[in-house]
Parts: C-alpha cells; structure tokens; sequence
C-alpha cells in the first residue's frame, strides 16, 4: 500500500490522475527561489517556454539572461556569476546542458566550485517525436560521475519545485533533471522533500523485493508494485529523487531486509541510479538486481508511451524484471 | 580603477625593471618545475605588471575584497607569471614559486580558484575565460543598480586572453554576448603574439583581421604595443570612458620577450628550459640583453 505518512496524491491509482509535465514544477520553483532571495537569476538558451523559464523573465526582467543559442556560454556566464555572490540557475535540453557544454560544467562550475544550479530539461526518451538527438539518456551519469556536483532527479512536477527551491538553498553545483511529457502527480504540497534522502512510497505487507526509482519512472513503478501485490508478490517501491548524495543509509536497511532489488530510470542502465546503487552493493552489501533502463541503445521518434514500452521500461517489463531477481535471490 | 593615473617617469623605470624581475623568476619556477610554458608568460610579464601594480584596484592582503577589480586570466597556461606577478604583489611569498607543479602545491600547473588567494577563476580549457568575465560583469551591474549594501558592484572587470583561444567558439559565444548587451565595465586584452602550440596562428587558423572582427560584434577595439606599460594603461583610461561598448585592447607582444633563442619562436610555447638554457635566458634579462654588465658577466 502508499504510505499513509507521506501525504502522496489520494487519487494517484484513479484514471483521472492529475497529469502535469515535471518540468513545470521547475518553472514555478526558480519563481519561487527568486521571491526569497535577490541574488536568483535565470539564464536560458533559446527555450525560454519550454524550460519554463518564461515566468521568471516577466516578474525578475533584470535578473534573467537570454543568452541565445550557445549552452558553452550560457554555463560559463554562469560560473562567473556564480563566484560573484549571485545563485545561478541555467537551463536548456539536458542533451545540450549538459551534453554540449560538458567541459565548461567541469572546469568552470564543479571545480571551480561556482554555485551555480544546471537544469537539464526534456531528459530522458518520453521526449518523443524529436528523437534521440533530443532525448538525454546519459546525462544523470556524466553529471553524477562529477567531483563536487549533486545530481536531483524529481519524480513529478511537486517535487521538482521542492528539488528546485532546495538547489537555490545548498551551496554548490547542483544538477536538475525534468522530464518533459505530462505525467502524474504522485506527491503533494504536504509530502517532505529533503536533499539525499529516499522516501518509501509502497509497502506490501510482505515485501521480497526492492523497486527504486527516480524520475517520471516512479509512476511505472508503483502500478508495477501495485499488480505484484495482486499476484502475491511483495514490493517496496524507493523513490530516489536525489542519485547524489545517494540515501545509502535507507538503501542499505532495506535490502538487509529483503536482498532482492530493481532499479527503475529513464537513462541509460550504466552510470545512472542503477549503476550508483549497484556500486553501493558492491562495496557493502551484494543482492541479486536487476536494471531497467535503455540497454545501451539511443531512442527513436514516437510517442512517450511507444517508446517507454518499446525500450523496456514499461509496467509489465518492471513486474518482469521484479520476477527475476526474485528468482535470483531464492537460487542464490 | 576609476580615473586611472599615467604613469609618472620613475614609476614607469621601476615597473620595467620589475617586469624583467618578473620575467628572471618565470624562467627560475619553469626550471624548477621542469614542466610548463615559457613564451606565452615571458611575452606578458609586461602587461601583468602595468595591472597589478598600476591598474587593478586590489589589497593582497584582503584577497575577496568585494569591490576589488577582478582580472581572469582566461589562458591559464601562462600561469607562471600570475603566479609570480602575485608574489611580487605580496599575495604570498616568493620562495612559494618553486613549489609551482609539485604535489601539493598550490600553483596547479593552470591555475585553480580554491588553491589559491588572488586567483579569480580555475581556467586552462581555452575560451572560457571571457564568458566567465561577464558572468562577474553582470553581477556588478546588478549589484551597482539593485543592492544597498555599499561597496557591492563597484569593480571592474578585465579579461586577458591569448590570440590562440580566438579558435574556441566559447570565446565567440562571449564576444556576441558582451557586444549585445555593452558590457562597459568590461575589458578584454589580447595577447596578439602570433603563435600557438602547432605553429603560427595564420598558419594554424588564421585570426585576421582580428579587429574588423571584433568591431563586426560591436566593440570597441585599441590596439597597443604590448610592451609599453603607458599605451596600455592609456588604453585602459580610454576603455573605462566609453559607455557604449565593451572594450577590447589588442596588444602586440613578442612571445619569449626578453630571452634571444624564445622570441617569436613558436617551438617556445609549452616547453620549458632545461638547465643550461634557463641559465643563458637569465644571463641575458640580468644584462638586459647584453646592454648593461652586471655581476654576472
């Protein structure tokens, strides 16, 4: 069942769901950010709506930079901001920020240690029509592999504010990552949003295995969870907003308890929160796992929902993949 | 600085020989280190010092400062002589230089912001340093406009940059972004000393007209013998006086400047001296090249 304590959406299993693109949650956080303090600004590269940076260029005109199509610039205009006192906020596709400007990220922002905040948007392959050039599959990993950068990935477009408002809050680099397709509305305004921390959203009464996942994917997840338990299967479903810091310390107690797990995201399945957990298993406890993810492989143009079943990150491949580390663990 | 001085005669003696002191601990670090670039720091020692000892607004001994002028050294392997010009400044101590390169030093083979004070940028990665240079610039406006704190945005901002990172499109990305929007408490140097790490700019990718393209984007474009400490803070004076455009000062400078077998030899870029070279190189800045005798004669 959800957990009662972390006030998620009552209608979450209804088909009218409330349906919102995550990104908008990022829209209304940088909002937000810059009504508590004067020194949020906002650059974008040309996508001003789509990033939803549109509401903070009207009310904060001065402090919003248009930098045009140039996301090498955009970063490092960043990072000089960054080290002059102000809370920079840059945003563009995840596969141009920071795909393109990788390099300026690195030296400039995280070694440099500039506060400066990157919001990867359009992530992940329910980007859709446009196709792979457009769908971000490898930026939590090249983000997370990073010293000194913090890697959020939000599971809905509530959570993405909170992730937002928290990013303006920390010192430091700090990589955001939006979906952008409707999706669920899986919190609430009540539901605690911490930095670092995972929250379990489903509990069966006799769990066997462990789902986490992090971003539109938690969504998938928990109808996967919900099924299992239909078919006497036993499910705790993580999310894990926040691939780094990753909450090893709630990973680690779980899995000591039911040593099977599945790790759900809509990237690559090397390098991202399969791989983060994967090397935590390595290193403290081994389980048996399972990764659903895109298998090494670029998308294609479709529809979001093609294509998340095509690349087998659909319910059915989750419930698939519960099933065989389960099988893995009573073999072990 | 704001309504710059020229330089007066003596000052002018003292910085000179400064620079070539400058330029006899470049050559000393880079011997030591054994690894690193000669001609690029021995072409700009002039110019490194006019900043720090004539033009910047700055106090080494409050290194952040808010309102201290900001200087990004955008190439950030001609380090060697930041490092020493700092030294000299007084951000620490001399005897520091030898470290430059070593484990544990805070000289990083190109320098890094966190490793040591008076460094305002981690850079080597060319053409990112003029963007991060309007980063800073645009802080200072808004802070100029909206802040009530006193003492926030009163700085200016200079830029160097080397002619070879004109190749990266970053630097280009800056340019078109400065022009467009007048960044007038701006400004970029240039130093237009024609070679590169495979040879002659205009052979590797050629750069001219390096004004025409500058004046394309909307600055406003001086050009300097890169030696002559007074063109450049005449050209420094004349930037801070024009409101319209960012200003960018193209200064000519002869790479490896001071030693003979360097100069304009483009082999000199990312290497340094073995022994007996650096003692040649440090006998002729002692000599002034062979026109004074001295005690090493």
């Amino acid at each position: 069942m959800l957990n009662p304590q972390l006030h998620l959406n009552p209608k979450l299993f209804d088909a009218d769901v409330e349906q919102k693109p995550i990104r908008d949650g990022y829209g209304d956080g940088i909002v937000l950010a810059g009504d508590s303090d004067k020194n949020v600004v906002a650059l974008c590269a040309d996508l001003m709506e789509s990033t939803r940076s549109e509401a903070f260029a009207k009310k904060f005109p001065e402090r919003f930079f248009e930098i045009g199509v140039a996301e090498q610039n955009m970063a490092t205009i960043a990072a000089g901001l960054g080290v002059s006192g102000k809370i920079p906020f840059i945003a563009s596709y995840a596969t141009f920020s920071p795909g393109r400007n990788y390099e300026q990220i690195r030296t400039t922002i995280a070694y440099n240690d500039s506060n400066v905040k990157i919001a990867g948007h359009h992530a992940g392959i329910s980007v859709g029509p446009d196709g792979a050039t457009h769908q971000a599959t490898e930026d939590i990993a090249i983000m997370r592999v990073m010293p000194n950068m913090k890697v959020f990935v939000p599971c809905d477009s509530i959570e993405a504010k909170k992730a937002t408002l928290a990013a303006a809050k920390i010192w430091g680099p700090v990589y955001l990552r939006f979906a952008r397709e409707k999706s669920p509305v899986i919190t609430t305004e009540a539901t605690p949003f911490m930095p670092g921390k995972a929250q379990i959203f489903w509990q069966s009464k006799k769990p066997q295995v462990v789902i986490i996942a992090c971003g539109v994917l938690v969504y998938n997840a928990l109808l996967a969870a919900r099924e299992l338990e239909k078919e006497k299967i036993g499910t705790v479903v993580l999310n894990s907003p926040s691939i780094k810091p990753l909450d090893e310390k709630t990973i680690l107690g779980l899995v000591s308890k039911y040593p099977a797990v599945v790790t759900v995201e809509e990237h690559q399945i090397h390098g991202g929160l399969g791989g983060a957990v994967a090397e935590l298993f390595a290193k403290r406890h081994p389980v048996p796992m399972e990764f659903v993810g895109l298998k090494d492989t670029f998308g294609e143009s479709g529809s979001p929902k093609e294509l998340i079943e095509k690349y087998g990150m659909g319910v059915k491949d989750i419930k698939n993949a519960v099933i065989r580390t389960l099988k893995r663990t009573y073999e072990v | 600085m704001w309504g710059m001085k020229p330089i007066h005669d003596g000052r002018l003696e003292y910085l000179e020989e400064l620079a070539n002191k400058i330029r006899e601990k470049v050559v000393e670090m880079l011997l030591e280190a054994g690894s690193g670039h000669s001609a690029g720091p021995l072409g700009m020692a002039d110019i490194f010092t006019a900043f720090y000892f004539h033009i910047l607004s700055h106090d080494p001994k409050k290194p952040m400062w808010a309102e201290r002028d900001r200087l990004v050294l955008s190439n950030g392997h001609i380090c060697p002589v930041l490092y020493v010009t700092l030294a000299y400044a007084g951000y620490f101590h001399l005897e520091e230089l030898k470290t430059l390169r070593k484990l544990n030093t805070r000289l990083q083979g190109h320098p890094h912001r966190l490793a040591l004070p008076g460094i305002e940028t981690t850079s080597g990665p060319l053409g990112s340093g003029l963007s991060q240079a309007i980063g800073m610039a645009l802080a200072a406006r808004l802070d100029s406009t909206h802040s009530t704190s006193s003492g926030q945005g009163k700085y200016r901002v200079y830029c160097l940059t080397s002619d070879g990172e004109h190749q990266e499109g970053n630097h280009w990305e800056a340019v078109m972004f400065a022009g467009k929007n007048k960044m007038n408490n701006l400004t970029a140097v240039v130093d237009r000393n024609n070679i590169q790490i495979d040879g002659f700019t205009e052979n590797v990718m050629p750069l001219e007209s390096l004004k025409a393209k500058y004046e394309a984007f909307n600055w406003n474009v001086l050009e300097i013998d890169g030696h002559n400490m007074r063109d450049l803070v005449d050209a420094i004076s004349e930037a801070e006086a024009i409101y319209e455009k960012p200003t960018v000062i193209i200064a000519h400078t002869i790479p490896g400047k001071g030693v003979s077998f360097m100069e304009r030899d483009y082999k000199w870029h990312g290497k340094p001296p073995n022994k007996e070279e650096a003692k040649k190189a440090l006998h002729e800045l002692r000599t002034l090249g062979r026109r004074i005798k001295s005690e090493h004669e």
